[in-house]
């Protein structure tokens, strides 16, 4: 997380707002959100009809809207909202609106240090991507799978490059839909085009294509593989070699493929979230080895530790060596760690979060409608009405936690030493 | 007597099965169905084939059959006689014509409702042959027009009616602001992530019932639910691809929604009131994607409903008055075993409850569903004169209303009664429930 | 078969090693059946096995014994009848009949109870009423009709001939040498062509019942009957 140097690791506790001190001032109160640092706490209120303000640590922003909407902290912790005034939408960054006004204005993106803010558009029924206050020059009639690079400021989109009318199904097999990439779309057509991946330096990028009905694969800079797929998913690229790397399935199985070619010699029923380790040696994916059944596999080799419900959330260490995901079985939510899950269970958990030297890992958990910090299967601090999810400090020593407790939002410091 | 009915009918023309038939070769026929039956059929298809004694049994059980003056083509059996007898007898060697008749038997003369199953000795499963036969005619390109314009739908939206992103999103801003004037503080919360539940619904309500969005929204706001819905795709739950055999989409389109789910961290997704879909994200999709039940509980509407009124989070002010009949639909009763919870719902809301007959898991299917009613204008005619036992069976309730808590099954039912001229409305629960429930500003 | 050493030669070709062929192919083939379609399933449709459930197999298999239980028996009251009737007679006739008691006494020296004579003998008639009845029903109600073919005439005649044959041959009608000759062939022909003809689907009904019922019940909370 970017500036996690400079933040505050030495206050060990800081009330921060007192949330219920300001009920009384607005008509209501919507879900806060805590700022990366947890310095800042932040909602959005109303104030009359068509009246919207976002209070930030008990404060209003100067500027008021008709309506806003997906209030969300950048990873730099800049305060971004949907805004609407006189029927037209911008993104208000830390209050203000950005000068480019649209029809409709919806899902922000930042890139990873969140330098770059973007989000998709519509005006007068055409679409495109607004990135930094600098919208597409062209505008397509449809648009989904929205995507920012890495490190941004590059954007891509499926879109729509060709009419058809109602019913014209055979029209619509010819292909109408191709990635803009920067607002600049690629050459081929394709039935259908989904989720794009980019490279980190944003040079290359792979999206999922359908080239008839039956036909799957991935195309790169607008070319798709040599090989055919029954079905694919959402490829990723590598960050050294710039390979692309997707799931495909192949006589009712699923395995992985790299640049077209398979590379894991296990099939399974299911393979999905795949992603690279940060060295970029190793390559997990979610996979399901028998019918209902879940796990992670690293290189093809899959776990023991197996769940029922579902996995999700799979992040890798940033030494490489570990790797932690979320798992449900009965309902109940855990962490895995390594193939060796915790023995809580709990109601609802959220993806895990390494700390820099990858020996800790903690999650935000709920239980009983109570939200509380789990690190390597104990919990830390007490239940809470509210809690965000945790973040190490860079010298791994001390985690960041970020509460509701009766009504109040607190910022602590908790020193792992003191957990030991 | 039948056979005179047959040749006076016109034979429907339909873009979608003419062009793609036209368009195949014999060859290529042969090797799709082998494809499809080698590679995506096993033990049940076999020992279904293998072990029907061709007793006819199955017939009573069909809405069709029975609407056709008893014509045995359109019994269950009579249906897998025309269409995977044919196939399996000629060992796939069938013409471009063969499958263009086939298509249409598959999906527009069965609703893949499975009461037959439950009239069957061995519980054959003739919904679940037909749905192969579906899946050959998808490989082939041999579909109805506008289904297949909703399967392409979902494959560029995630949702069936074209709806794109910001019209989504902004048709639920427009409904708070609506219900806002009813109920001041009430909010649809747009991606609140850890909320209880995330409410989904099926492209025709916001593209043409927006009303629906508002009464729930009212319904969750009174009953203090902590709920939200996804401002991204995945908020629709419908499926056409799962009925026109395109399995590839469907499962996208599941996973869209699962993920959806999974992402706002919500502990269950509750829907609307539809059929098709609950039988899509319950057991159809999910498993398609290796889930052998969903990864996060679907709660449909009807079970919804059943539990706030259980636990008095909603009280009602005055009981519905007009006499109701319940319609239900196939699939969250033979689907879900809903049916006596909506019988507790209904009585809870409604004064006067008249039970049709049949009733229960052994109701008459509405013959929309399954993708049927998605065939569109071309096969309305046929759709709505193969369903003569439901114009009599909901006229002889006497009820002045109609509840069916199913999309398709309501739109179909509007049709039967308004060819039928059975002085009767369709309801679904939730425009009982919103007219009769105590609200905050009571 | 004039003379009474060709008679007894083909005697006891049919009732001794014909017999065991029949037995061999009828035991044999079910096994085979039963190991093929598990080998099929566990090729092709594994995820069946996290479906299945003892509770709803056995849920809906008793439903599906108990006479008049289904909705559907209830609409066919005569039809149920005759199906109860002739698929009892058809299991316990052949065991039980006095005659099939002698032999194997005779044979192995191993005695079971045995039906009265007259009892065994209306049976029999029953399962002969039966068969004209599904043939009957075969060609007059379009909905059987539509969906007969060829075959189920065969079976239809498969499973008659040893009845018929029987009954003549304990009425001692006809020529009762060759008759009884006919009798022990179409019993063998039919035992043979159980485990592949649709006659399977006295293998097979309480597995689909099971598979059904356990997705009714287990999964989809509802009846199946």
């Amino acid at each position: 997380m970017p500036g996690r140097k400079n933040w505050d690791w030495e206050t060990g506790e800081k009330l921060v707002t007192d949330i219920n001190g300001v009920k009384g001032s607005y008509n209501w109160i919507e879900e806060p959100y805590a700022s990366p640092d947890g310095e800042k706490i932040a909602s959005i209120v109303n104030l009359d009809v068509d009246k919207f303000g976002v209070c930030v640590n008990g404060g209003l922003w100067e500027n008021t809207f008709d309506k806003i909407w997906h209030l969300r902290y950048s990873p730099d912790s800049r305060l971004t909202a949907i805004v609407s005034e006189m029927e037209e939408w911008s993104i208000a960054v830390d209050g203000n609106a950005w000068d480019n006004k649209f029809s409709y204005v919806w899902n922000t993106m930042f890139s990873d240090g969140g330098l770059n803010i973007a989000a998709a558009f519509q005006q007068d029924g055409e679409y495109g991507i607004v990135v930094n206050d600098v919208p597409w020059e062209n505008l397509f009639k449809n648009m989904n799978c929205m995507c920012l690079s890495p490190y941004g400021p590059y954007s891509s989109a499926a879109v729509q490059v060709a009419d058809f009318g109602e019913g014209e199904i055979f029209k619509f097999q010819e292909g109408a839909y191709t990635i803009a990439l920067n607002g600049i779309p690629w050459d081929t057509r394709f039935v259908n085009v989904w989720n794009c991946a980019f490279s980190s330096d944003g040079a290359i990028v792979a999206a999922e294509v359908r080239l008839d009905l039956y036909t799957y694969t991935i195309a790169v800079n607008g070319v798709p593989w040599n090989n055919t797929f029954a079905c694919v998913w959402q490829p990723v690229i590598h960050p050294m070699s710039g390979k692309v790397i997707a799931p495909v399935r192949v006589s009712g199985k699923w395995s992985i493929a790299e640049d077209g070619d398979i590379i894991w010699d296990s099939r399974f029923l299911q393979v999905w979230q795949q992603l690279i380790s940060p060295d970029g040696n190793k390559l997990a994916a979610i996979v399901s080895p028998t019918y209902g059944k879940w796990t992670l596999a690293v290189d093809g080799a899959w776990w023991n530790t197996q769940f029922g419900d579902m996995l999700t959330d799979a992040v890798f260490s940033p030494d490489s060596s570990r790797l932690a995901a979320v798992g449900k079985t009965d309902g109940k939510f855990t962490i895995i760690v390594d193939d060796s899950p915790w023995d809580s269970k709990f109601d609802m958990a959220w993806k895990p979060v390494f700390s820099p030297d990858s020996r800790n890992v903690a999650a935000k958990v709920e239980k009983d409608g109570k939200y509380f910090i789990v690190i390597n299967g104990k919990q830390i601090h007490k239940n809470c009405d509210d809690a965000w999810e945790p973040v190490f400090s860079p010298d791994s020593q001390k985690i960041l936690v970020k509460t509701i407790e009766d009504g109040k939002y607190y910022r602590r410091i908790i020193s792992l030493s003191e957990i030991k | 007597m039948a056979e005179v009915i047959e040749k006076t009918e016109q034979r429907i023309v339909d873009e979608g099965l003419d062009k793609g038939a036209d368009k195949l070769t014999g060859d290529q026929i042969a090797r799709v169905i082998k494809a499809v039956l080698e590679n995506e059929t096993g033990a049940r298809l076999k020992v279904y084939v293998d072990t029907c004694v061709h007793c006819g049994l199955c017939s009573d059980a069909c809405h069709i059959y029975l609407s056709q003056n008893r014509n045995p083509k359109f019994s269950p059996a009579g249906k897998v006689k025309r269409t995977m007898g044919e196939i399996l007898k000629k060992k796939g060697r069938v013409s471009p014509e063969f499958i263009r008749d086939a298509a249409e038997v598959a999906y527009t003369e069965c609703n893949l409702c499975k009461r037959c199953v439950q009239y069957c000795p061995f519980g054959i499963d003739v919904a679940y042959i037909l749905l192969i036969v579906r899946r050959i005619c998808h490989k082939l390109g041999v579909t109805p027009l506008y289904i297949q314009d909703t399967a392409h739908s979902h494959s560029v939206t995630m949702n069936q009616m074209w709806i794109k992103e910001d019209e989504w999103i902004d048709t639920l801003q427009w409904q708070e602001e609506d219900a806002r004037e009813e109920m001041p503080n009430l909010r649809i919360p747009l991606e609140k992530e850890g909320a209880d539940v995330m409410y989904s619904v099926i492209a025709p309500e916001p593209k043409f019932q927006p009303n629906l969005i508002y009464y729930t929204a009212i319904l969750m706001n009174t009953a203090g639910i902590n709920w939200t819905m996804p401002a991204t795709p995945g908020w629709d739950n419908s499926d056409m691809a799962m009925f026109t055999g395109d399995n590839e989409i469907m499962g996208r389109i599941k996973r869209a929604q699962f993920d959806a789910a999974a992402r706002l961290k919500v502990k269950k997704i509750v829907m609307g009131e539809c059929g098709h879909a609950f039988r899509s994200v319950y057991d159809v999709g999910n498993r398609w994607l290796g889930w052998k039940m969903p990864p996060i509980p679907i709660v449909h509407a009807i079970e919804f409903y059943y539990d706030l009124l259980k636990a008095g989070k909603i009280k009602i002010r005055e009981k519905y008055k007009k006499s109701v009949t319940l319609h239900d639909p196939c699939n969250v009763v033979r689907g879900a075993g809903l049916h006596e919870k909506a019988r507790y719902v209904i009585n809870e809301i409604c004064e006067n409850f008249i039970e049709m007959h049949p009733n229960r898991e052994h109701n008459y299917c509405c013959n929309a569903g399954g993708g049927v009613i998605n065939c569109g204008p071309p096969f309305k005619n046929k759709r709505v004169k193969s369903n003569s036992v439901k114009a009599k069976q909901i006229r002889d309730t006497g009820a002045e209303i109609l509840i069916t808590p199913c999309h398709n099954c309501h739109s179909g039912m509007e049709d039967i009664i308004s060819y039928y001229n059975v002085n009767m409305h369709t309801k679904f629960i939730i425009d009982i429930l919103y007219e009769v429930m105590e609200k905050p500003g009571d | 078969m004039n003379s009474p050493d060709s008679f007894g030669a083909i005697y006891n070709f049919v009732s001794g090693p014909l017999v065991w062929v029949a037995f061999i192919v009828f035991v044999g083939g079910s096994i085979y059946r039963f190991y093929d379609l598990i080998k099929l399933v566990n090729r092709k449709e594994k995820f069946i096995y996290s479906y299945m459930s003892w509770k709803y197999s056995l849920r809906s298999i008793i439903a599906w014994v108990t006479p008049f239980f289904p909705v559907n028996m209830r609409k066919h009251p005569v039809l149920t009848v005759v199906t109860y009737v002739f698929h009892l007679c058809l299991l316990i006739t052949p065991v039980f009949v006095l005659g099939h008691g002698v032999l194997i006494k005779n044979a192995w020296n191993v005695r079971w109870w045995a039906l009265p004579e007259s009892i065994a003998d209306f049976m029999t008639l029953m399962v002969i009423i039966g068969c004209i009845f599904f043939l009957v029903r075969r060609l007059v109600f379009r909905e059987v009709k539509y969906v007969t073919t060829m075959s189920d005439y065969f079976l239809l005649a498969i499973v008659a001939a040893p009845f018929v044959t029987g009954f003549l041959c304990y009425h001692q009608v006809g020529n009762y040498d060759l008759l009884l000759i006919l009798h022990i062939l179409a019993g063998e022909i039919m035992l043979m062509a159980i485990p592949f003809t649709r006659l399977s689907h006295m293998l097979f009904a309480a597995l689909t019942r099971a598979y059904i019922g356990s997705e009714f019940g287990k999964v989809r909370h509802a009846r199946d009957w």
